[in-house]
């Protein structure tokens, strides 16, 4: 464990120029989504920046938030800020296993304590606490005991912040969020949640590096993610938006909409009342998004994202088959458009409220 | 495979998508024209002021082809640098002088990220100071006969 190392002494340690520390710096200042005005900042800070200890917990999950941060090729920038931190334990990557894991993770958590960022991936089951273990113990335990010596808790993942697809209907593990899990204990911990099924990896990254720079955890929002990443709708920052305002939608995947590139709200695109960075930062590498491949949003980074009553149903039908009153706005298009949206958010909200 | 050998590949098989930017009435953001004049603001800052401007093009949410209306608009002048740390950098001097597209990738080619900036030598050109100093202390290894 390496964590009395500087960012700048691991990366001058590698033979990286200062010209290269520069380009580090300007790219890391674009995954915080801060302007370019404050790249000298954040070299400054960066240079000095210690290593932190990260605790890397994997509960009811399926690996894609952890494959969505290592697919990257070395040396991504994502890599590079991976290997500035110490991940002490992070049982589906690291190479030692069983008991000589989990002594890691205890010795991480001694060496650290109060110290750690304690990232977790996956929700944790409530109904029956063995439902799932880990070499004998339960996350929920696991978890627990982790909490108590963290500086903070980063749940990545869409299930970690709020119990995604175990969660579903009619969810029979019990599967609960980080932050239900903590309430339910009657801990509090700061928590920062990067949803996404996957997260985009520049805002797993993104957090750590803002970590990193100034020590501190970015401004969240009222879901407890991270503003710079989830501060703005798909919708308000898609390339599609134009079609929107003009009331051309795409009625099939296969029409003459579609070919040419106009909205896909009437196919079931969440974008509107979906926060999160696809339609800029988007995905492999820059590629693209899936509304660029030609299909509407999942509303993947939002809270019950599995129990929307279908991925295919406009917004405007919502959950509560209401398509007269709202389906005749949507196809209003710019006249309405907006105000569609608003009204959508509103009913959906209601809906959730009604159905739980 | 990075994604801008992904899109050679792809017109290589001479695949068409239909709604891509080439096509009369695709999809388009309206964002090029704004950035152009942000630019053009910024170059006018730069002449009165001295003050200079980096544009994060990742901040902005650009269509299939956008950038390369973009590129397109701001065309060639008359300096083209490389960069090779952390991967190569391409900083080259648009047709107006001052404005700078500058792109970095990493080592296996993919883009870390585009900027457009408005200065009169975009920094990241410049000497910096403790690569001069390491300079300085191999070139007198290398006098000592220490070092071939």
């Amino acid at each position: 464990m390496r964590t009395q190392q500087t960012l700048g002494e691991v990366l001058a340690s590698r033979g990286v120029s200062r010209r290269g520390f520069m380009k580090f710096c300007a790219s890391t200042a674009s995954l915080m989504a801060l302007p370019p005005a404050m790249i000298p900042r954040i070299a400054a800070a960066l240079e000095n920046a210690k290593r932190p200890s990260v605790i890397w917990l994997p509960f009811q999950e399926c690996t894609g938030c952890t494959e969505s941060i290592t697919r990257s090729h070395a040396p991504t920038l994502e890599g590079l800020i991976f290997d500035t931190i110490s991940l002490d334990y992070q049982h589906t990557i690291m190479a030692a296993a069983g008991a000589r894991a989990e002594e890691a993770r205890h010795e991480a958590m001694k060496a650290n304590f109060g110290e750690y960022i304690l990232a977790v991936d996956g929700s944790i089951p409530m109904k029956d606490k063995a439902f799932s273990c880990i070499a004998g113990e339960s996350n929920y335990d696991i978890f627990i005991e982790a909490v108590k010596g963290a500086k903070a808790i980063v749940a990545i993942g869409t299930c970690a912040a709020f119990g995604g697809i175990p969660m579903a209907k009619p969810n029979p593990t019990g599967a609960a969020s980080v932050q239900d899990v903590l309430n339910e204990a009657g801990l509090q911990k700061p928590i920062i949640n990067i949803s996404g099924c996957p997260p985009i990896p520049t805002a797993i990254t993104g957090v750590l590096a803002q970590y990193l720079t100034f020590g501190e955890l970015p401004e969240l929002d009222h879901l407890g993610r991270p503003k710079a990443f989830f501060g703005q709708n798909i919708h308000d920052r898609c390339y599609r938006r134009p079609f929107y305002e003009r009331g051309e939608f795409a009625e099939s995947f296969d029409d003459e909409g579609a070919k040419k590139g106009w909205c896909l709200y009437k196919l079931g695109c969440k974008g509107p009342v979906t926060y999160n960075a696809c339609a800029t930062i988007k995905w492999n590498n820059g590629a693209g998004f899936p509304i660029e491949g030609g299909h509407g949003c999942l509303g993947c980074a939002e809270p019950g994202f599995w129990d929307w009553g279908g991925f295919y149903r406009p917004l405007s039908q919502g959950d509560w088959g209401d398509w007269k009153t709202l389906g005749i706005a949507a196809a209003a298009g710019a006249a309405l458009g907006i105000a569609s949206v608003a009204v959508s958010r509103v009913k959906q909200a209601r809906a959730r409220q009604e159905k739980s | 495979m990075s994604a801008s050998r992904a899109n050679d590949a792809l017109q290589a098989i001479g695949l068409r998508v239909e709604g891509s930017p080439r096509v009369a009435g695709a999809a388009f953001t309206g964002n090029v024209l704004p950035l152009l004049h942000e630019v053009r603001h910024a170059l006018e800052r730069l002449l009165a002021t001295g003050e200079e401007t980096t544009i994060d093009l990742a901040s902005l949410p650009l269509a299939p082809g956008e950038f390369d209306r973009i590129e397109a608009a701001l065309g060639q002048g008359e300096v083209t640098a490389t960069l090779n740390a952390l991967g190569p950098s391409e900083i080259r001097e648009t047709r107006y002088s001052g404005v700078w597209l500058v792109t970095h990738r990493n080592a296996t080619d993919e883009v870390m990220g585009r900027y457009i900036e408005i200065a009169r030598m975009p920094a990241v050109l410049l000497a910096q100071e403790p690569d001069m100093r390491k300079g300085l202390a191999d070139l007198a290894l290398a006098l000592e006969g220490r070092v071939d």
